[in-house]
Parts: C-alpha cells; sequence; structure tokens
C-alpha cells in the first residue's frame, strides 16, 4: 500500500538531515562509481583483444600449396602443387555439409589507374562468398556475384581507400577503371575493419582472372568457414581429415609439412576466448571486492544512523509509534538514499568513462563500457545490502524500549 | 480510573539487583491533579514510567480505565500509549528538525488520521496554548518555555485520559515554572487527570494531592490545597 504520510516523513527525514544522507550517500555512489570505471576499463581491454582477432570470421580455415619437401610414390621432392578450379569443386562437394562459406583466391599485384591518378595495388580474385569469409562492408554497389562468375564480367569492387588514392574526392561507382592495360567497371566500394592494407585491396571475379591472365583454371588458395555449429574439437577433426585427404589428392607424405599447409583459426580463437575468460574472473572479482567495500560502507553509516535516531525513535514510540512503522521509516529511508546515490554514481562513471575513452585507445583500451543489465544488477545489490544493513539496527532500535531510548540524552 | 497494587520493581546493577519499588498500592480518580514527590532514587520517575507503559513492572496488578495493563506486546503498547496517554517531559522531547505544528501533529499520525485533519487538529492546540504564530518554527528556534507549551500541546493533542508529567518544570526558570505550571492547573480545571513527578515543594503545591515516596514505598499520601500559579504569573 502506497502511504504518503510515510514517505513524507521520510523526505523531511532526509531532508532535513542533509549531512547524515549525503554521507551514506557518497559511500554508495563512490561504490558504484569506481565499479562502473574499473568494469568499464576490464571491458575495453576485452574489446581490444577481442577485436585483433575479429577482423577475419574466426571459424576460417586457409589451405595453401607449397613445394613438396619429401619424396612420395616415385614422386620427387620439389614438386611444385598447384590448385586447379577441380581442387576446388572437390572441397566443396566433399564437404558440403561441413563447409559454410568456401571460395578460391588469386593474388596478382596490378598498376592500376584512372584518368591521371595511378598505383599499385594487390588484387585477389575471389569467389562471391569471399565477402564473408573476409568480413568485407559494402559501402556502395554490391559484391561480385554469380552472374559475374558465369559470364567473366570485367568488374571490380574497390577498397575506400583506392577510390581516395584514384578517384580523389569523386565517386568511384559506376566508372571504369583501367588494370595492366584492361578496363574494369567499378560495380563496388567496400570497407573492411584489418586496417588500410585491407582497404588498399581490389576483388575481381575469379573466372574474370583465370580466363584474362593465363587462360588457365589454376587457383593459389582455398578459404572456407566451417559450420559454426561445430564445436572446437570437431573443427579441430575436420580440419585435420581435411589435409590428410588433400594430401593423398596430391599424393603428398602425410608428414610433408610444405606441400599443403591447412591453418585452422579455430586454435587461435580458443586461446583468445581463454584469455578473456581469465579476464572476466579478474574484473568479476574486482567488481566484486568494490562492491562489498560499498556495502561495509552502508552497514557502517546505518548503524550510526541508528545510533544517532535512537533518541527519536525513544519519542516516536513514546507517543505511539508501532515497531513496524520505525523498521520502515529506517528501512525504506537507506533504500532510497542508497537507490538515488547509486545512480547517481553510475551516471557519473558512464560519463567520465564517456569522456575519456578517446584517450585510452592507445593503452589498448577500446570502447571501455558497462551492460546496463550488470549495473542494474550491481546497483540492486547494494540496494539489498543496504535493507539488510538497515533492518537489523532498525529491528534492534525498534525493540529497544522507550524508556531507555529516552534517557539517552 | 487508574488502580495500582503491589507494585514490584527491580533493577539488575551487575550481579545483584536494586529494588526500586517495594509494593505500591495507588489509586487515582478521574479529575484529580497528583504530584508524587520523592529525594532522587525513591523511585517516583520508575513509578511514573511503568503508568506510561514505558517500562514494565515486576509484580502487582495495573489498571488503566478498566483495562488491565500487563504482558503487552510492543504493538499493542504503542496503540495504549497513543490513546490513553499524553507525556510531558523535562526535556522536552520533541523532535528537533520538525516544526512546532509537525512536532503536536505526530500522535495524531501515529492514530492515522489524514493530514489536513491532523493540522487543523494540531493547529487547534496550538492555539490553546498561545504559541499559533509560532507553527512553523523549529525547536531550536523557540525558548525552554516555548518548547514545553509545544510539548504540551503535543500531549493533548490526541486527547488522553491521563496526563504524565516527568518534571515539567525541570528545565525552566521560576517565572517560566509558573506559566506553564498555570496552564496544566487550567487543563485540570478542564477535567484532565493529570499525574506529575516533581521534587519541588511549590510546584507539588500546586497540585491537590501530594504522594511522597522513599526507598520504593509510599510514605504519604494526601489532598492538599491547591496553590494556584496565576497569582505569580
Amino acid at each position: 500500500m502506497f502511504d504518503i504520510d510515510l514517505w513524507r516523513e521520510i523526505f523531511q527525514s532526509i531532508n532535513k538531515n542533509r549531512t547524515r544522507s549525503l554521507l551514506s550517500g557518497f559511500t554508495v555512489a563512490f561504490a558504484i562509481l569506481l565499479f562502473t570505471i574499473l568494469f568499464g576499463i576490464a571491458n575495453g581491454l576485452k574489446n581490444t583483444f577481442a577485436e585483433a582477432f575479429v577482423d577475419d570470421a574466426n571459424n576460417s580455415i586457409f589451405i595453401r600449396s607449397g613445394r613438396t619437401t619429401k619424396a612420395h610414390k616415385g614422386l620427387q621432392a620439389g614438386r611444385r602443387i598447384q590448385f586447379k578450379n577441380e581442387d576446388f569443386d572437390y572441397v566443396k562437394d566433399d564437404f558440403g555439409n561441413k563447409v559454410e562459406f568456401i571460395t578460391a583466391r588469386i593474388y596478382k599485384n596490378v598498376q592500376a589507374s584512372f584518368r591521371n591518378e595511378q598505383n599499385s595495388y594487390r588484387l585477389r580474385a575471389v569467389h562471391p562468398d569471399h565477402q564473408y569469409l573476409e568480413k568485407t562492408n559494402i559501402k556502395e554497389g554490391r559484391y561480385i556475384n554469380q552472374n559475374d562468375l558465369q559470364n567473366r564480367t570485367k568488374v571490380v569492387i574497390i577498397g575506400r581507400l583506392v577510390e581516395e588514392d584514384l578517384f580523389l574526392k569523386t565517386a568511384a561507382l559506376g566508372k571504369y577503371i583501367n588494370l595492366n592495360g584492361i578496363q574494369y567497371k567499378v560495380v563496388g566500394v567496400f570497407t573492411d575493419d584489418g586496417g588500410d592494407n585491407e582497404e588498399r585491396l581490389i576483388y575481381i571475379p575469379i573466372t574474370t582472372a583465370q580466363h584474362l591472365y593465363g587462360n588457365n583454371d589454376y587457383i593459389d588458395q582455398i578459404n572456407l568457414t566451417y559450420n559454426p555449429e561445430m564445436d572446437y574439437d570437431q573443427a579441430l577433426a575436420f580440419s585435420s581429415l581435411l589435409t590428410k585427404k588433400m594430401k593423398d589428392r596430391f599424393s603428398v607424405a602425410r608428414n610433408d609439412q610444405r606441400a599443403i599447409r591447412v591453418r585452422n583459426m579455430a586454435e587461435g580463437t580458443k586461446a583468445v576466448g581463454q584469455m578473456t575468460g581469465g579476464l572476466t574472473v579478474i574484473i568479476l572479482v574486482i567488481g566484486f571486492g568494490t562492491l562489498i567495500a560499498g556495502i561495509v560502507g552502508i552497514s557502517n553509516i546505518m548503524i550510526f544512523i541508528v545510533k544517532e535516531r535512537t533518541k527519536e525513535i525513544g519519542i516516536r514510540k513514546a507517543l505511539g509509534a508501532s515497531p513496524r512503522s520505525i523498521v520502515s521509516i529506517i528501512l525504506i529511508e537507506s533504500i532510497l538514499i542508497t537507490a538515488i546515490a547509486g545512480y547517481v554514481g553510475l551516471l557519473i562513471g558512464v560519463g567520465v568513462l564517456e569522456i575519456v575513452a578517446p584517450y585510452l585507445e592507445e593503452y589498448f583500451i577500446k570502447e571501455p563500457g558497462v551492460s546496463n543489465s550488470l549495473v542494474i544488477g550491481a546497483t540492486l545489490t547494494l540496494i539489498t545490502a543496504g535493507a539488510i544493513a538497515g533492518y537489523l539496527p532498525a529491528k534492534k532500535a525498534s525493540r529497544i524500549k522507550p524508556i531507555v531510548a529516552l534517557r539517552n540524552d | 480510573m487508574l488502580n495500582i497494587s503491589q507494585l514490584h520493581k527491580s533493577y539488575p546493577i551487575g550481579d545483584s539487583s536494586l529494588h526500586v519499588l517495594k509494593g505500591i498500592d495507588l489509586s487515582v480518580e478521574e479529575g484529580e491533579m497528583v504530584a508524587i514527590m520523592g529525594s532522587s532514587g525513591s523511585g517516583k520517575s520508575t513509578l511514573l514510567n511503568i503508568i506510561g507503559m514505558l517500562d514494565e513492572a515486576d509484580e502487582g496488578d495495573y489498571v488503566l480505565d478498566g483495562l488491565p495493563i500487563k504482558d503487552l506486546t510492543e504493538k499493542k503498547a504503542a496503540v495504549y500509549r497513543n490513546k490513553f496517554l499524553g507525556f510531558i517531559f523535562q526535556s522536552f522531547n520533541l523532535i528537533n528538525y520538525k516544526n512546532a505544528l509537525e512536532n503536536v501533529a505526530l500522535p495524531l499520525y501515529y492514530q492515522g488520521m489524514k493530514r489536513k485533519q491532523r493540522q487543523e487538529l494540531a493547529m487547534f492546540h496550538l492555539e490553546k496554548v498561545g504559541l499559533a504564530d509560532w507553527a512553523e518554527h523549529l525547536p531550536k528556534e523557540l525558548s525552554g518555555g516555548q518548547n514545553q507549551r509545544v510539548a504540551i500541546a503535543r500531549a493533548l493533542a490526541a486527547n488522553p485520559k491521563l496526563l504524565l508529567a516527568d518534571e515539567p518544570t525541570g528545565a525552566l526558570d521560576t517565572k517560566t515554572s509558573h506559566e506553564i505550571m498555570a496552564f496544566i492547573q487550567q487543563l485540570n480545571d478542564e477535567g484532565k487527570t493529570i499525574l506529575m513527578v516533581t521534587h519541588e515543594e511549590d510546584i507539588a503545591n500546586m497540585c491537590k494531592r501530594i504522594v511522597r515516596l522513599r526507598d520504593g514505598v509510599i510514605m504519604e499520601d494526601k489532598k492538599v490545597e491547591q496553590v494556584r500559579a496565576e497569582q505569580y504569573v
């Protein structure tokens, strides 16, 4: 039941005892403030770690080829292994249900020019799936599609920095760019979180590249992502199976480390996961410690408050206050102060994080912040703690005989 | 109105105990004005506290207005105090952060009276003690005599059957004491039953009956000719 008179009593008590209220509020606000800032900074560290590894899809597997180092099945060492379209199709068809996205890659260096501007860039000829593997963000236009593959269209998707370099301030979309003497239409411009190098790339359809540069069906590399429903062990089993099959296919010795190399990102991902997990535990310990310090502070002040008000409680009881009304007036006051102060501490903490965030980036703290649910949880914990801390002294005070309280001059 | 028989009370002091009240028999009729006198340690304040349900007797019976006061729960004692008793203390015992009006209205708040109604009633009682103009003032802004009058207004606010005063003039100078006593006498004239603890003869003589205590027993219980306080004011 909402008792307006009870609230009036409480607000009057808070208002008339400002020092006391501010003092207890300060403890709570400070605890929440520290908690927010510590947690925010730790989260920033976590973000930095996480980001260092999210540039590419973290369930990627790369298959590369090289020269054999061991003689095998009557074939000499030093033989060069060259992947072709049929190898790409083999992986795609034979492991279809384990593969999420798959693309081949051909690397080239090209001299690109538009009007008077020219520069050399790395070129990647790829399948449409490449977009998801590389986490390429299309800024304008589109990515390579199936139609480009079939018709070997002469189209390119260029990085943001290529557009800046060659097209200066004009839009590149729809214009024609010259790569090693052949004109290509720019159908897309992309950005990439992986840094400047990743934005100085040019993508073209793989079939176009095979046709124009060599007229063969060679590919340099096969990239794929495994089905994300697979767990870590399944992913490792998959990549070792893949390694075995590919080595058999090219008659490479099983223990030849150079001829066919399969790299599974899951290994790195797991290490990062463990590190952020450890960091989370440390953060929780620190945060919990801060909260406990705050709780102890509130308890101390509540005991002090009740002691200070013993006489007032005696007077109220002599005038007919029931024990319950004594308990509730002290309890609600403590909860109210804790809640308001906790909220203020939270606002200050979030504000501080917002202000210092840009300066912290060079210390490997990126986008520090705390989740709302966590902060609400912490505030609720503090309020509960304030209630418990206030309840015991308040209960004790309500049991004091008024005669004893009144004698307390 | 009030009947006490064979009341005993002792306080533990270390291992032994101090027997403060050793079988008190006292009855007070409606409309009486009784002074309880005695040197310090005679048990007079203890007796008043038991009558005021601020303390409990170890043995004996206490009947107030037909209600036996025994083994009360905290809640029940609070209700009885609120309904039947008005307290006036030596040190006023006003709540320092509440103004005069709010202090007077507090017993009415604990009766569950609506805010508007209790403020009107509190104002009525403040007017009665002549402090209507001081309603918004805090206790620290009032003189001792004014504070005691606020306390009296508060004691009257809930219209109690019995007014209990513990050295009501103990903290006041002679002139102010007489003003307060004149006011208390006036209340008695209007029919209020009043019980007061004092150690001053002249104050006691302004009551209608004096009960003298010594070492926890009643030495003397006599009716006296009331000295009116107005003549000194």
